[in-house]
């Protein structure tokens, strides 16, 4: 107890942070349950996207193309092979994770200008790609994944709890969604704080002095390519199980963007900004027409602005307003908000019994 | 034969149209190492510019200049505002910002002028001549002819007049200049006004053909970014020959290379990309360079 009560403040933060995603379709109903789904999925893309541009420094502007991947694997062997729908995520997330190893290697020669032109084009091409073996993708018309069943436990323990009627099968996907984004930041956690971590970010801030300390500057950086693309494989796939239908205009250029804007508003480099970044980058576009259409004070023709332009106005100048202002995303200000408040409420207190604060840089 | 010519002709044609816009890359490269996501976008709001002073009556040689000359402006104003607060930032978010940009001035031509492709008039007819034994539009010579008198302007620009001389110094060595009273941030901004100027043309020579739309330059800016990347993304000489080349590449390519077609013709643009980056990375007209650590 006396543990609990001295741990720091993320913990407990965590723990409610928990308690509300793991109650959630309990409380809503079963669309906004789909929607949170998605926000599951943008934050484990974005985590991928996180670990390859925040800690390694390699930029990807193409990881809508990586999660086209991940989509395809599942929608092609559930639909066409009858694979259980559960065992095509990590073969999804697999089969990702190598093709993005391998397009790391020759990643490595680029210098990061090269590198975001190199994949931008990949995420321009990447419908056009996919449209072309019709036999394997079914061509513009995509293909359909049925929506999967809750099977039965999950199905009683959700009706237990609620008294409602049964689960249905976008309730279940948020779950596995959960269950799988739950894995995969608490292995992104321990890969940035151990070794491979700090070597990514040696790399990052100085490639010939990380080199110079015996840092295996290729593998890391080709590694760091394919973990990001695993996560993106991953998400790619239940993007696909959660939309129950993928076609090449499923992934646009503007999905490469939006895990982008969404790694950058987060937070890069840091581990809750990813959840952040996919809370923000699925609900800005939805709440802010909502909100600027259910509004009588704003002038007709602003708020005509916001439904006609739709996100690309707001995505666009939040991404350059967040990189002038605040370069460290939504979890950087959090965090120096946290600090500043904590640093004043102790230096109060400290007045009061007269001890000098200590000073903060031999502490 | 004949129809070889004919497909290196329209090549070349479009290959202009790819080798202003990679101009304007090379031009903003150039000032301040950065390749402008936003290029594409930003000359597809100068032409819609164009087109809405060519409706309210004036004609195309009055509405040309004067589009050149907002977008000029535009440019300036752009890197005034959003570029120079970060100047001095790493790449990564230089190019975020730009990315940034180009949604956002894509987002806003969607806005003022709709997602309905429009027809925008040319001043070159479409008439036929025969070179060759291959027939040739007015259409593409005009094309081919006006990329030219860019280059040699831009040419004439950098190497002859001491404005030019000032904008080179500035880009290579930013801290001597600023020594010898040059404004360095100001000649940053010019390069991102001529940059824009240069972008609007290719604009103005795609919309007859493209038909103009918020997401014209989509995939023009990707033959631009082969065509920058080709020549050596930092000699503007270089821009103009792998914008030609890549025109007529991807046409022959389109044309002949069975199971490529209409629509795989972009990745026959980022296959150029790729393989020159790793054959040879500095492009055909680049120098390599150095860098001291």
């Amino acid at each position: 107890m006396r543990r609990l009560q001295q741990s720091p403040a993320r913990y407990a933060l965590l723990v409610v942070a928990l308690i509300l995603f793991v109650g959630l379709p309990t409380v809503v109903t079963s669309f906004q349950s789909a929607e949170w789904t998605q926000v599951l999925i943008f934050a484990v893309a974005i985590m991928g996207l996180n670990i390859l541009v925040g800690y390694s420094g390699q930029i990807s502007l193409g990881h809508g193309a990586f999660m086209a991947l991940g989509a395809y694997t599942t929608a092609i062997l559930v639909h066409r092979y009858n694979v259980d729908y559960l065992a095509t995520i990590p073969i999804a997330g697999l089969l990702t994770g190598i093709v993005g190893f391998f397009l790391g290697i020759p990643a490595l020669r680029l210098s990061a200008l090269y590198l975001a032109l190199a994949t931008f084009a990949l995420a321009v091409i990447t419908p056009s790609l996919i449209k072309r073996p019709e036999q394997l993708t079914g061509g513009v018309r995509g293909i359909e994944i049925l929506p999967p069943q809750p099977p039965d436990f999950a199905n009683s323990a959700f009706t237990a709890v609620t008294g409602g009627p049964a689960m249905t099968s976008d309730q279940w996907l948020y779950y596995v969604c959960l269950v799988i984004a739950l894995v995969l930041f608490w292995l992104a956690w321990n890969l940035v704080r151990r070794r491979p971590g700090r070597a990514l970010r040696a790399i990052r801030d100085g490639e010939v002095a990380a080199a110079a300390f015996g840092v295996n500057i290729a593998g890391y950086k080709t590694l760091a390519f394919g973990i990001s693309a695993f996560y993106a494989g991953i998400a790619g796939s239940l993007y696909g199980l959660t939309i129950g239908f993928v076609s090449p205009d499923t992934f646009p250029v503007a999905l490469s963007i939006q895990i982008l804007v969404g790694a950058v508003i987060g937070g890069l480099a840091s581990v809750p900004g990813p959840v952040l970044g996919g809370i923000v980058t699925f609900w800005l576009p939805i709440v802010s027409n909502q909100f600027v259409g259910s509004q009588d004070w704003i002038p007709a023709q602003v708020a005509s602005v916001f439904k006609n332009a739709g996100p690309a106005v707001s995505y666009g100048a939040l991404l350059i307003l967040i990189m002038i202002f605040a370069p460290r995303g939504l979890f950087g200000l959090i965090v120096s908000a946290y600090t500043w408040l904590q640093r004043r409420v102790r230096g109060a207190a400290e007045r009061g019994t007269g001890h000098a604060p200590p000073d903060p840089q031999t502490v | 034969m004949q129809e070889f010519l004919q497909q290196v002709v329209s090549g070349l044609a479009t290959g202009g149209i790819f080798a202003s816009l990679a101009l304007a890359l090379v031009l903003i490269y150039n000032a301040m190492g950065l390749v402008n996501f936003a290029q594409g976008e930003m000359a597809m709001f100068a032409t819609f510019i164009a087109l809405v002073l060519i409706d309210h009556g004036l004609s195309y040689w009055i509405a040309l200049p004067l589009t050149l000359v907002i977008a000029f402006a535009g440019g300036v104003v752009i890197q005034r505002v959003v570029i120079r607060p970060v100047e001095r930032a790493p790449v990564l978010t230089l190019v975020i910002v730009t990315l940034g940009l180009a949604t956002l001035v894509n987002g806003m031509a969607g806005f003022l002028f709709g997602y309905v492709p429009r027809s925008f008039p040319t001043p070159f007819s479409a008439s036929t001549v025969n070179i060759l034994g291959a027939l040739a539009s007015y259409q593409d010579l005009g094309v081919i002819a006006v990329s030219g008198v860019v280059l040699v302007l831009i040419y004439l620009l950098l190497q002859r007049t001491t404005l030019g001389l000032a904008l080179r110094a500035a880009s290579h060595h930013p801290d001597a200049s600023r020594l010898l009273g040059i404004r360095v941030s100001w000649m940053l901004a010019l390069g991102w006004g001529l940059a824009s100027a240069v972008g609007a043309v290719s604009g103005m020579l795609a919309a007859p053909i493209l038909l103009l739309q918020p997401n014209m330059m989509q995939t023009v800016i990707i033959y631009a970014f082969a065509a920058a990347v080709l020549g050596g993304i930092e000699s503007p000489l270089g821009a103009v020959v792998g914008g030609l080349i890549v025109g007529v590449t991807v046409n022959l390519a389109g044309a002949y290379v069975p199971g490529v077609g209409g629509d795989l013709q972009l990745a026959v643009a980022f296959a150029i990309i790729i393989a020159v980056l790793i054959v040879k990375p500095n492009g055909l007209f680049g120098t390599a360079s150095l860098r001291r650590v």
